[in-house]
């Protein structure tokens, strides 16, 4: 028998049939509805006179447009058009609707995983690109488009032909102050944001195994930075612990049987990639972005780079563009330059092992009097509630942060918190694209820990030279 | 979904790398509840200098006139031509539905974001990767002459520049066939209904858990 990759394992447990053109008609599981992607995709099966193929595989939350203070209103009235038609949508066609008055409302990525609405070897949708998030559990996640959302509502399936394997190893053990958020953006800083178009991405080796569950959310998440749809890590006792009584996870013999069926989510020893990158995680330091992309990272004690030693034209004008942008001059050190605001949330960095290393940082101190706004958006109203009784909220609060509800908030700004033309800011999500999370905004992406102590500094600091 | 037929369209240049779906039509345009109309804020914050809001008057607005896509010469453009990896980021149809809008039929560029490549021939319009050099060469050639267009045949897989020279292009023959018989995408999977039941039966024995009777809305008092 061939050794087989994770994902050609999860590609083949899905197909339901080979198009004669060269796709294969592939079975989802599960598909995760918010707010912005969908109603084009109702009305579209509306129009057609369409009805769901299979409503228990869907699930809709709120959380794109919702504002997180004052939730018992909302005041922009094009967002509310929107969240009532999401209401109006699955009422009609009787899907369940997790609504922000729901205390297990937040954002679709961690509450897939937290109910236990994602689980290993499914294939999970979402009309978001961050459905890579979802691979963390073994799992095939990817994001959709609108046309996309409507097929999976009609047919439980998507047509797609089959992407290459791509192997990331990340070996040996990160140093302190250093976690996952950096992993994934050196690799990004490595590869570029295009380095994984076209195929799916495992992360393997002993640093990725080391990390809890929620990290390799963390890492999976931003696989579409690197340009991959999916990223996704084997099925191991963490993986298995993780989903064990999850509201919506398999129970008693069920469970067993789902376990042994799981234990098998692995490459095959021999499995073929057709691209291997490897990364050295004692040498990965704390990173941090100075352009446009999320590829334009460097590690926090460096120095902005100089377009000028680039030797690709196209690349250098890159730089250029978005050094004029962000309004930073080649050569100079980002601990020197000052934030206006502090993000920290979204779904890349809204969990709450998140919440703990940054609360474990800000603890008895305060945030730096330049720094207008700090806000702290937990990723779903349980992760709110779990952190509050760890008294984290009060810590936050104690320091000078805004302790919000749950939602997307600003990591893309479709809500009220934004950034406001020429803006400073260090956040935990993304993307750091112009305008991204506010026209006009200056973005710097980095982890909770470097961005609670920049939130502490007023400016970004090696956070390995923090007491904590 | 209308089939795609052979048209010659003006070329607009947008000579940039890695432009996301951020740029193509930015966040505040994601609360539209149709797909129409997104036309006059596709690039919304590099075409003009105010923020836009769904619903307003573009034509009253103050243009950059620094952007490209702002000059006379492309007004007509049906052709856009980038730069590797044009529509990366996020997942957003709308960024499709902007470019159709504003009459766009076609993009060029060396490569594609996969979501945003995906998004495209199932809204009919289409992505044309050329090589670098390729691109290269059609950026002077658009720079230097005026109402500078392409004619595109995706039967023929090629491009006819107005001094009549012909450069072929690849594409998937399933995109091909899709995009030339303007296929329904859902209505084609349908006419396998009967592979989907047969597959989700032999699933339900073989893995159960996968299959719960409900997702039950219960449990979440606020």
């Amino acid at each position: 028998m061939t050794a087989k990759t994770l994902y050609d394992k999860l590609w083949e447990a899905h197909v339901v049939c080979d198009n004669d053109d060269g796709t294969s008609l592939l079975y989802i599981d599960r598909h995760l509805v918010h707010e912005v992607s969908s109603p084009q995709a109702f009305e579209g099966m509306r129009l057609a006179g369409r009805d769901f193929w299979r409503i228990p595989a869907t699930l809709a939350v709120v959380d794109h447009n919702v504002p997180t203070v004052h939730r018992e209103r909302i005041d922009d009235p094009i967002a509310k058009i929107q969240l009532e038609a999401l209401a109006r949508n699955c009422r009609d066609f009787g899907v369940t609707l997790f609504p922000l008055t729901d205390r297990r409302q937040g954002i679709v990525h961690i509450i897939g995983p937290e109910q236990g609405l994602t689980l290993p070897g499914m294939t999970v949708v979402c009309g978001d690109s961050h459905t890579s998030t979802h691979g963390a559990l073994g799992a095939l996640g990817f994001g959709i488009g609108t046309s996309d959302i409507e097929h999976v509502m009609a047919t439980q399936c998507l047509a797609m032909p089959k992407s290459r394997n791509m192997r990331v190893r990340v070996e040996g053990e990160l140093g302190p102050g250093v976690g996952a958020k950096d992993i994934i953006l050196a690799l990004i800083g490595e590869i570029g944001t295009d380095g994984g178009n076209g195929h799916v991405i495992e992360y393997a080796g002993s640093a990725i195994r080391s990390l809890s569950v929620e990290g390799r959310m963390t890492v999976c998440n931003m696989s579409i930075e690197a340009g991959a749809r999916a990223g996704m890590v084997a099925v191991d006792d963490t993986t298995i612990e993780y989903v064990r009584g999850r509201p919506y996870a398999p129970e008693g013999e069920t469970l067993a049987r789902a376990e042994s069926a799981w234990r098998e989510l692995v490459s095959d020893e021999g499995a073929v990639f057709d691209r291997e990158v490897e990364l050295d995680a004692a040498t990965i330091e704390p990173q941090v972005t100075w352009g446009t992309t999320p590829g334009m990272v460097m590690p926090v004690t460096g120095r902005v780079p100089d377009p000028a030693d680039e030797s690709d034209a196209g690349r250098r004008r890159a730089m250029t563009e978005a050094l004029a942008y962000m309004d930073l001059k080649p050569g100079s050190r980002l601990q020197d330059v000052p934030l206006d605001k502090v993000f920290i949330g979204s779904c890349t960095n809204a969990r709450i092992e998140d919440l703990r290393a940054a609360a474990a940082v800000v603890r008895g101190r305060r945030v730096a009097a330049n720094i207008k706004q700090a806000l702290v958006v937990p990723g779903s109203g349980l992760v709110k509630a779990q952190a509050e009784r760890e008294g984290l909220d009060r810590i936050f609060i104690e320091a000078g942060f805004e302790w919000r509800g749950a939602g997307c908030s600003m990591c893309l700004g479709m809500n009220p918190d934004r950034l406001s033309e020429g803006e400073r800011c260090a956040s935990t999500s993304n993307r750091n694209f112009e305008g991204r999370q506010g026209r006009g905004g200056r973005s710097h992406l980095a982890s909770p820990v470097m961005v609670a102590a920049a939130a502490v500094h007023g400016h970004f600091v090696d956070p390995r030279q923090e007491e904590v | 979904m209308e089939p795609f037929r052979a048209f010659t369209g003006v070329v607009a240049p947008l000579d940039r790398a890695s432009v996301d779906t951020d740029a193509i039509i930015p966040k505040q345009f994601l609360k539209a509840v149709t797909r129409e109309g997104l036309g006059p804020f596709l690039f919304d914050n590099w075409r003009y200098e105010d923020e836009g809001e769904l619903g307003q008057d573009c034509a009253r607005r103050p243009q950059n006139p620094d952007f490209v896509l702002n000059r006379p010469r492309y007004a007509d453009a049906a052709v856009l031509l980038a730069r590797e990896n044009f529509g990366c980021g996020s997942s957003r149809e709308h960024a499709v539905w902007a470019l159709m809008d504003a009459g766009f039929r076609t993009v060029i560029a060396p490569s594609f974001a996969d979501i945003f490549f995906a998004n495209a021939y199932k809204n009919g319009l289409l992505c044309i990767a050329l090589d670098e050099a390729e691109v290269d060469r059609l950026f002077r050639a658009v720079d230097e002459r005026e109402g500078y267009a392409l004619h595109v045949d995706l039967a023929a897989q090629a491009l006819t520049t107005p001094d009549g020279e012909r450069i072929g292009f690849d594409i998937q023959p399933s995109i091909k066939t899709r995009l030339l018989e303007g296929l329904d995408d859902i209505a084609l999977s349908l006419q396998r209904a009967d592979a989907i039941r047969a597959y989700e039966a032999r699933r339900a024995r073989e893995a159960p858990w996968l299959f719960p009777d409900r997702v039950d809305a219960g449990g979440g008092e606020p």
